[in-house]
């Protein structure tokens, strides 16, 4: 790796940070972002409670359409059946 | 099951298949379908109509794409339509052009001013970490549900696909028919808000 690397702002780097967790940043500044939370508490904390939020959405469960609508849907099925 | 096996089966009309893809696949629907409608009731409305969309259709699906992505290119051709009867104007910027108005993950005063001499930028007042058994309290999922529900349409579409469903980015970005880098900012954005929405509860009991 380069020594060059790039100085982030925290302000700069919070807004990296799903670039960072998707893999979606390039190399170099991938380097300067792990950088940056090596060295700084702030940023580092971010990071994380980002990914307990991600974890924490992950345990909702998922919203669902009524029991009526559902009902309704299967009965169309019925009707639609005989071709 | 795999598509094949599916679509066969729906094909024979199995309605324990169709019954289970509904399931599977019905809240999703749901939060795509309201980033075009108005409501929740036209939205199951929408919903409704891809299904019987997807009967009529499924003799002839070629298999050119996933089924999971052909019921939704269906449904979002179903709210669209219905979007623009309701006189609704469809907010295509908020899937085409997401990053077109900028918004920060966390508001600037959280950090020093950009003419800071020594720190430009970094934190006036850091995020602290959280305590750990109110963030595993059941109360706590309620917060982050109500915050996903105040998303915009389209961030709440991408959060609850990537995040609560557990979709991969490739089948959230077909399903939603939005560019890779789009649907990371939507992500991004949605992701940052209930972040916020943890802290500020999180932290105000303190």
């Amino acid at each position: 790796m380069s020594a060059t690397i790039e100085q982030l702002s925290c302000q700069e780097l919070v807004e990296l940070v799903t670039d960072y967790l998707e893999g979606a940043l390039p190399q170099g500044e991938r380097a300067s972002f792990e950088h940056h939370i090596d060295g700084c508490r702030g940023c580092r904390e971010y990071v994380r409670q980002m990914r307990q939020t991600i974890e924490l959405t992950g345990s909702l469960t998922p919203a669902d359409v009524g029991p009526e609508a559902e009902a309704a849907l299967l009965a169309a099925f019925r009707d639609w059946k005989p071709r | 099951m795999d598509d094949a096996a599916v679509i066969a089966a729906l094909r024979a009309r199995d309605e324990r298949v169709f019954a289970e893809l509904m399931r599977m696949y019905n809240a999703s629907l749901l939060r795509v379908a309201l980033i075009y409608v108005a409501t929740r009731s036209v939205a199951e409305d929408v919903v409704q109509e891809t299904w019987i969309g997807v009967l009529n259709g499924i003799d002839r699906f070629e298999g050119r794409s996933s089924l999971k992505t052909w019921i939704f290119r269906i449904l979002t051709n179903i709210a669209k339509t219905r979007g623009q009867r309701e006189g609704r104007t469809v907010p295509f910027s908020a899937l085409e052009r997401p990053g077109a108005v900028p918004e920060a993950a966390v508001d600037a005063d959280r950090f020093l001013p950009p003419d800071h001499e020594r720190w430009p930028g970094h934190w006036a007042s850091k995020p602290e970490p959280w305590p750990e058994e109110r963030l595993l309290a059941a109360e706590t999922r309620g917060v982050v549900e109500r915050a996903i529900e105040d998303l915009p349409p389209a961030q709440r579409a991408v959060i609850s696909l990537r995040d609560v469903e557990g979709w991969s980015s490739e089948e959230t970005r077909n399903a939603l028919g939005v560019s890779e880098t789009n649907q990371r900012v939507l992500l991004h954005r949605a992701r940052s808000k209930v972040r916020q929405a943890l802290e500020d509860y999180l932290m105000e009991a303190q």
